[in-house]
């Protein structure tokens, strides 16, 4: 028993020691991605549009990936590397406030609580949370999945949002996208909830067999999270947003990614 | 780290309790299954040496996780509906119990033939020679391995996050991305496992030693 | 039939083979570097040096009861912290040295336990020190008796690497996701072929294993 103790001890000792040191994440991104002529931005890979692996020749594409490149771009200037690290759901924000990379794009909406442990740019998407079933699922609208089972993916806020629209839901998180699809297809849940741009994305790969249902029961704006205390870099993504709205580019993209989406209105989400 | 604990006790609790209950239903039925897969390769068939040999190989070479995802994602498609918890708890129940096989295997092995034939030549069956002379010894050799492998099979139940199974690293990944606190989050279900894991396997030690 | 041959269509199968490079490339690393550190911490352990020995055993008694999801997570996110920025792979190989070395540093220690009784004695008595003692008496017999386990630890790593797709390190069980993920009939194919793929890596070695061991016995 005292070896025990002596050992959790030890154990907190050690990990304590590592919160001390010179953190990442205190030292100015801006004057880093400067110094390095690269940014590291955390994406997704497994959200079509937005972020999908390419099996063909291993890159990720979507509209947060161009949206980083041209940010990239603004910043350092047609040189500057855009480079991606792969995360979850679950792993984006805790990539970035332990200094793994230097921004996050990753349909990341802005919330209240998030907000609070870092910043967020201005919103440079907006999405809602919706459903996705089975093709000639009874589930209509949200207060339909009462009782039910939904499925939602570990670090993803529609897990509390879901809880909101029909507190009898029962809710089993999943590690990605990837899980989720096939745990719905193996009716480990009776509905996938997420934003209904990639919840599009999902059924359009489905060939036919999921849809999307019941419109938005949310509003989710979508954010490029950076480390509190970087103010610089901050307003230089803020700045960089702007220019990139203003020169008509963030339309193209836009139209580029989300024109041929049976369902989704692209021109609503157009910058005028 | 101790708000996670005032904050999320019942989370905390719950995943502890599932991990336990995992453990446990793994530990029971893995031994049986194990002990059974063992005589499988030991008594004198050919063919049932095959099978078991067969079954033992493939489970202790392929990923747990493999494993456990074919039973949640592919076994409600096309056979029968289980939820992440069993489904978690089976592929555990599976893959341990070829471990356990190899470990019993080399425990009757390593008892010499001469016991066996000693036995038979006083008029015992075969059966009785196993179930009253090499059994018994077996028993003696297998019992530090096999208490290793429990410890793995504890730590092995944190598969069960990945197919939702609402055990601690389930509840530590739910509790990280609400907090956004990771390393503290897994800290303390990081004692939570060693409060299961390290008296375990301090036992176990003070069991080889007195055995040897 | 036809879902098998475009699931394992060259594209998506050359696609998994990558991953089972990276799989292999954090294994190698792993093994060579686990075998080296946990043979020396298993010594030290063993030899019972005053203060140093505990310490190193209070470790590795720690880390080997954690589970590896967990000591993935701690490298993976903790690093950074001290000033450092592993990628993925590289976290995952540290990762899983840091995990295999604790594994192996007590399969060392209970191996020398074994051999050593009486033997340190003897070959100390004919005048040799306790280092030349350890080094050429016991080590080469305990080493000896210790190959299947440590093989068997080795297998059991290669596997291990499948929990590294937690944070979405490009191996062979991350790159099956991303094919299955983005077209949900292939889920089977997927699963055989990875079934297959690791089965054969980990048998093999599992037989190397067999061979050394029958060779040296």
């Amino acid at each position: 028993m005292k070896k025990l103790v002596c050992s959790i001890l030890l154990f907190l000792g050690i990990f304590l020691l590592s919160g001390c040191g010179n953190k990442v994440t205190d030292q100015s991104a801006l004057k880093n991605v400067h110094s390095t002529n690269t940014i590291t931005w955390a994406v997704e890979g497994d959200k079509k549009l937005f972020s999908l692996i390419d099996i063909r020749d291993d890159r990720e594409k979507g509209f947060d990936i161009d949206m980083a490149k041209a940010i990239t771009r603004e910043i350092l200037g047609p040189k500057g590397q855009a480079r991606f690290t792969l995360a979850t759901s679950q792993s984006r924000i805790p990539l970035l406030k332990n200094g793994n990379v230097d921004a996050v794009i990753a349909t990341l909406t802005i919330t209240p609580e998030r907000a609070k442990v870092i910043s967020f740019s201005k919103p440079y998407f907006q999405a809602g949370k919706s459903f996705l079933v089975p093709k000639g699922s009874k589930i209509k609208k949200p207060s339909d999945l009462n009782g039910k089972t939904v499925i939602g993916i570990v670090g993803d806020n529609s897990v509390e949002a879901i809880k909101k629209v029909a507190p009898k839901a029962k809710v089993v998180a999943m590690q990605d996208y990837g899980q989720a699809v096939s745990a719905l297809k193996s009716h480990q849940g009776d509905a996938l909830t997420s934003d209904n741009g990639i919840l599009y994305g999902l059924a359009a790969q489905s060939s036919g067999s999921l849809e999307v249902t019941g419109g938005t029961y949310t509003k989710e704006p979508y954010g490029i999270a950076v480390n509190k205390n970087q103010g610089p870099f901050h307003k230089a993504i803020n700045q960089a947003i702007h220019k990139i709205q203003k020169s008509g580019e963030y339309n193209l993209l836009i139209k580029k990614w989300f024109g041929q989406v049976p369902g989704f209105n692209y021109k609503e989400m157009y910058i005028k | 780290m101790i708000h996670i604990f005032n904050n999320f006790s019942s989370q905390l609790f719950s995943g502890f309790g599932w991990t336990i209950l995992s453990s446990f239903l793994t530990l029971i039925f893995s031994l049986i299954f194990g002990v059974l897969l063992a005589l499988l390769e030991v008594i004198p068939n050919k063919l049932a040496n095959k099978i078991g040999r067969i079954y033992v190989e493939i489970f202790r070479n392929i990923p747990l996780l493999i494993i456990v995802m074919f039973f949640y994602l592919i076994v409600p498609k096309y056979f029968v509906q289980i939820d992440g918890f069993t489904a978690g708890t089976i592929g555990l129940f599976l893959y341990t119990s070829a471990f356990i096989a190899e470990i019993i295997r080399s425990g009757i092995q390593s008892v010499s033939s001469g016991q066996m034939e000693g036995a038979r030549s006083t008029g015992m069956t075969y059966k009785q020679a196993m179930r009253y002379i090499v059994l018994p010894q077996a028993f003696k050799i297998v019992i530090p391995p096999l208490g290793n492998q429990f410890v793995n099979l504890i730590k092995d139940s944190s598969i069960l996050a990945f197919v939702a199974g609402f055990d601690l690293m389930y509840q530590a990944n739910a509790i990280a991305s609400v907090t956004f606190d990771t390393i503290n989050s897994y800290l303390v279900i990081g004692i939570l496992y060693l409060l299961i894991t390290m008296p375990l396997s301090y036992y176990m030690r003070h069991l080889e030693k007195k055995l040897a | 039939m036809q879902t098998w041959i475009n699931a394992l269509s060259w594209l998506n199968f050359g696609f998994l083979l990558k991953g089972l490079a990276v799989t292999l490339f954090i294994s190698v690393f792993a093994i060579v570097l686990s075998f080296i550190l946990g043979s020396i911490l298993g010594i030290i352990r063993y030899a019972k040096l005053k203060f140093i020995s505990a310490i190193v055993g209070f470790i590795i008694d720690i880390v080997r009861n954690l589970p590896l999801l967990l000591i993935i997570f701690f490298t993976y996110f903790g690093l950074p912290n001290i000033g450092l920025r592993p990628g993925a792979i590289l976290s995952a190989i540290i990762a899983m040295t840091i995990f295999e070395s604790s594994m192996i540093a007590e399969i060392v220690r209970s191996g020398i336990q074994s051999v050593a009784i009486g033997q340190i004695e003897g070959a100390r008595s004919t005048g040799m020190s306790f280092v030349q003692a350890l080094w050429h008496v016991v080590l080469p017999q305990a080493y000896r008796h210790m190959i299947p386990t440590i093989i068997g630890q080795f297998v059991s790593l290669i596997k291990d690497t499948s929990l590294a797709t937690i944070i979405v390190v490009p191996e062979l069980m991350q790159h099956a996701q991303v094919i299955y993920g983005q077209n949900a009939n292939y889920i089977v194919p997927m699963f055989a072929a990875l079934t297959l793929l690791y089965f054969i890596v980990c048998f093999t070695l599992s037989l190397i294993g067999n061979k050394l061991n029958k060779k040296l016995a």
